[in-house]
């Protein structure tokens, strides 16, 4: 048995209803768990686009991939990991700012390309895109200034260069 | 043509060449009721509770590989057929069945009757559909016919809400036969290089075995199957599901293999060098210990579903796509590779499985006191000459009709192998009477088993089917017996059928022939009786042996070459 890796995965299914649980059904049906997942749209609206981020060994990834393209929704079904491609990730985050950490979290926002988007006496919200990882950075920078709420969009993949995930004919 | 969405679906279904609607009614689907009334080409059984209609389409399409249509109401008439929909499933068979739903302004309002059948339904169908309108009511059903039969086969549900069958709202009605389905696509036959490079492949083995399953027989490959069987005179092996698809009275037939297989086509899979596997699906009752799978061979793989392709055993070489194209074209290559193959090494192969053959491993103790089961199913296969359509439960009877009932053709054994669901046989054999209403369909079944859809009796009654039911009566769940004998102690916990019924008594009470069988001198004598009633359903209640246990027997974990004979059957016969 080989060990678990990450995989992101990237779908085109038919934007209708029941999709969406067509796919997550198989990962709980089939003893998958899905890390993150994001599904919105694509420029055709009759398509939707996800990304899915899973752990597994390689064996149970190839099966993975089989069972997703055998869904009669799934237009399309790629692993982006083994290939070159782009993850980008969106943090909302709410955290405590008393007078005294404001400038700290003002420096930590520049130094991670962050933006303020809401303040309030006691509070300051903050956006970040990124990586997975420098999501995480940033959040582990944050040291002794508490977190009130935090959102991740979950990552979204697409290769570089000029492949892409086409619409099989 | 300006029509109602209840005639829409009629008449869908009449374009589909749809025969025969296996159904129940109820509140949401009477609007389609009402047009099915008036509807002559298409004949309704009504049958006794909703399980057994999608088993009773589900026979029907095993039977004539044609996909079986049920129609249900909303809520509890979708619930009831949840069973038979995951049994079709699991073996793939092609299936279409309607529910009614509540009205779109009731959906999600917890109404009356209402559930959410394609949320039940999802995981346990290959796709299913709820009707959103009423303009695409024909182009769904057009396309959950292409989904259902096309590629790895598989039952579709389509849920269609009531107010959208109303008689009064009449629309264009237009039925399309070409249609693509975007994101549906079927495989293309494999490359001609690939299917040589098997060929050789093959051509070469020293000690060659073929493992075919149920897809030879969905994948109507049978013929196929046998000529390149006997063009290469390798021994064959089928799996429960692909009993029939190559002749079992055929002298390279090895048996059945797996759990209850031979020990001949056990052993021929263990010592193996190179394994084709045709429209099987290594089913962990086939493969026993997967650690010590056929672990010198070199496995080629035919299937139509690549998910199938090295999901359990990790494979050499894989031919994806229609069986019967891929047997056909592969033929051709082996005839010009067929030069190759090692006919000495062959030879020996062969006196090598004859040797195990000696074995006889399905020999069993006769007695003069008790029926033996094994004896009913011979008996049986001399009395009908093997053709009969033979359908099953789940359990002991199951096994020996598997390993008795020598199939020589392809759709005759009729059997829940992949969900093992009890309650099958009798509702599978109507379908199956119904598809060929002159051949002979046996059921064979077990005391408990048969209790599961005994309703059916009454619909077996109403379309006068004269199907033959044959109870092997053990008094107990006989394999759950076996494994409590086997693996604990012998404490048979609730396994003993308290309280049987008189079935001979309960039949005539539902207007057929009810007999019993109690005696060994009595047996064929009796049998070839019952079996002669032309138009009468006749329930046989046989009393078979209480003690007997099915072998031989690969107990789980283990592997092909660790079989257990009968104990009894040969006394110089040691535990392989
Ligand atoms: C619906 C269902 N429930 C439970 C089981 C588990 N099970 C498998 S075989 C069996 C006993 C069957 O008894 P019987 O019909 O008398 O057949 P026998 O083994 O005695 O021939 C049971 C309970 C099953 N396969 N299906
Ligand atoms: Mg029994």
């Amino acid at each position: 048995m080989t060990t678990d890796k990450r995989h992101i995965i990237s779908i085109l299914v038919e934007n209708e209803f029941g999709s969406l649980s067509r796919i997550a059904g198989l990962f709980s049906a089939r003893g998958y768990n899905i890390h993150c997942l994001s599904v919105a749209p694509t420029s055709d609206d009759s398509i939707s686009r996800m990304t899915l981020v899973t752990y597994c060994n390689e064996a149970k990834a190839s099966q993975l991939m089989k069972q997703l393209d055998k869904l009669v929704d799934v237009i399309n079904v790629k692993d982006l990991t083994d290939e070159t491609h782009i993850e980008r990730e969106m943090l909302l985050l709410k955290v405590k700012s008393t007078l005294k950490q404001r400038d700290e979290l003002k420096r930590l926002t520049d130094i991670f390309r962050a933006r303020i988007i809401d303040v309030t006496d006691t509070t300051y919200t903050i956006e970040l895109t990124g990586p997975s990882e420098k999501i995480l950075a940033f959040i582990d920078s944050l040291g002794k200034i508490k977190i009130i709420e935090q959102v991740r969009s979950g990552a979204l993949g697409i290769s570089r260069g000029s492949e892409s995930l086409e619409i099989k004919k | 043509m300006k029509l109602s969405g209840s005639e829409i679906i009629i008449e869908s279904l009449k374009k589909e060449g749809v025969e025969y609607i296996f159904g129940y009614p109820g509140g949401a689907v009477l609007h389609i009721y009402d047009a099915l009334f008036a509807a002559e080409k298409i004949k309704h059984v009504l049958v006794r509770h909703e399980q057994g209609a999608t088993h009773a389409a589900d026979g029907y399409a095993r039977a004539c590989n044609k996909p079986g249509v049920v129609l249900v109401t909303s809520g509890p008439g979708i619930t009831n057929c949840v069973t038979g929909i995951a049994t079709a499933h699991m073996d793939s068979i092609p299936m279409i069945v309607i529910s009614g739903q509540v009205s779109r302004q009731y959906v999600g309002s917890d109404a009356f009757q209402e559930a959410d059948a394609t949320g039940i339904t999802r995981p346990i169908c290959k796709h299913n559909f709820l009707i959103n309108d009423r303009e695409s009511i024909a182009e769904t059903f057009r396309k959950a016919f292409i989904i259902a039969t096309t590629g790895r086969p598989g039952p579709v549900i389509i849920d269609i809400p009531k107010d959208l069958t109303d008689p009064k709202v009449k629309i264009n009605f237009e039925y399309k036969k070409n249609i693509k389905i975007r994101s549906y696509n079927i495989k293309k036959l494999e490359s001609d290089e690939k299917i040589k490079d098997a060929a050789k492949l093959i051509c070469s083995a020293k000690k060659p075995m073929i493992y075919a399953g149920g897809g030879v027989i969905l994948g109507k490959a049978s013929n196929e199957l046998v000529k390149l069987t006997k063009h290469l005179n390798f021994p064959i092996t089928n799996t429960l599901m692909g009993l029939g698809a190559y002749p079992s009275s055929d002298k390279q037939f090895l048996g059945m293999l797996g759990m209850h297989g031979t020990y001949e086509a056990n052993m021929a899979m263990h010592d193996c060098d190179v394994l084709l596997a045709i429209g099987a699906r290594f089913d962990d009752r086939v493969t026993g210990d997967t650690n010590q799978f056929c672990p010198k061979a070199k496995i080629i793989h035919i299937d139509i579903d690549p998910s199938s392709i090295s999901k359990i055993i990790e494979v050499d070489h894989s031919l994806i796509g229609d069986t019967k194209q891929i047997l056909k074209k592969l033929l051709d290559h082996t005839k010009y590779f067929k030069k190759d193959i090692n006919k000495d090494a062959l030879s020996k192969w062969w006196r090598k499985i004859n040797s195990w053959q000696k074995k006889k491993c399905l020999s069993y103790k006769k007695s003069t006191k008790v029926i033996k089961p094994q004896s009913v199913i011979e008996t049986l296969h001399k009395i009908t000459k093997g053709k009969s359509f033979v359908t099953s439960d789940v359990g002991q009877h199951q096994m020996w009709v598997a390993q008795y009932y020598k199939f020589d053709k392809p759709n005759r054994w009729i059997n829940s192998g992949g969900l093992g669901t009890m309650g099958f046989g009798l509702p599978a054999a109507i379908g199956a009477q119904l598809a060929y209403p002159r051949e002979q369909v046996l059921c064979v079944t077990g005391e408990a088993s048969i209790l599961m859809c005994i309703q059916e009796l009454s619909t077996c009654l109403q379309y006068g089917l004269p199907i033959k039911i044959i109870t092997l009566n053990n008094r107990y769940m006989g394999m759950v017996r076996q494994w409590q004998e086997f693996f604990y102690e012998g404490r048979y916990a609730m396994s003993y059928m308290d309280a049987i019924p008189n079935f001979a008594q309960l039949a005539e009470s539902f207007g057929h022939i009810g007999m019993v069988i109690d005696k060994p001198k009595d047996l064929e004598k009796d049998l070839t009786h019952a079996l002669s009633h032309k138009n009468r359903l006749v329930f046989v209640d046989v009393i078979t042996d209480e003690t007997e246990n099915v072998y031989p027997m690969i107990m789980s974990g283990k592997g092909h070459h660790e079989m257990h004979l009968a104990p009894s059957a040969n006394e110089d016969i040691e535990l392989a």
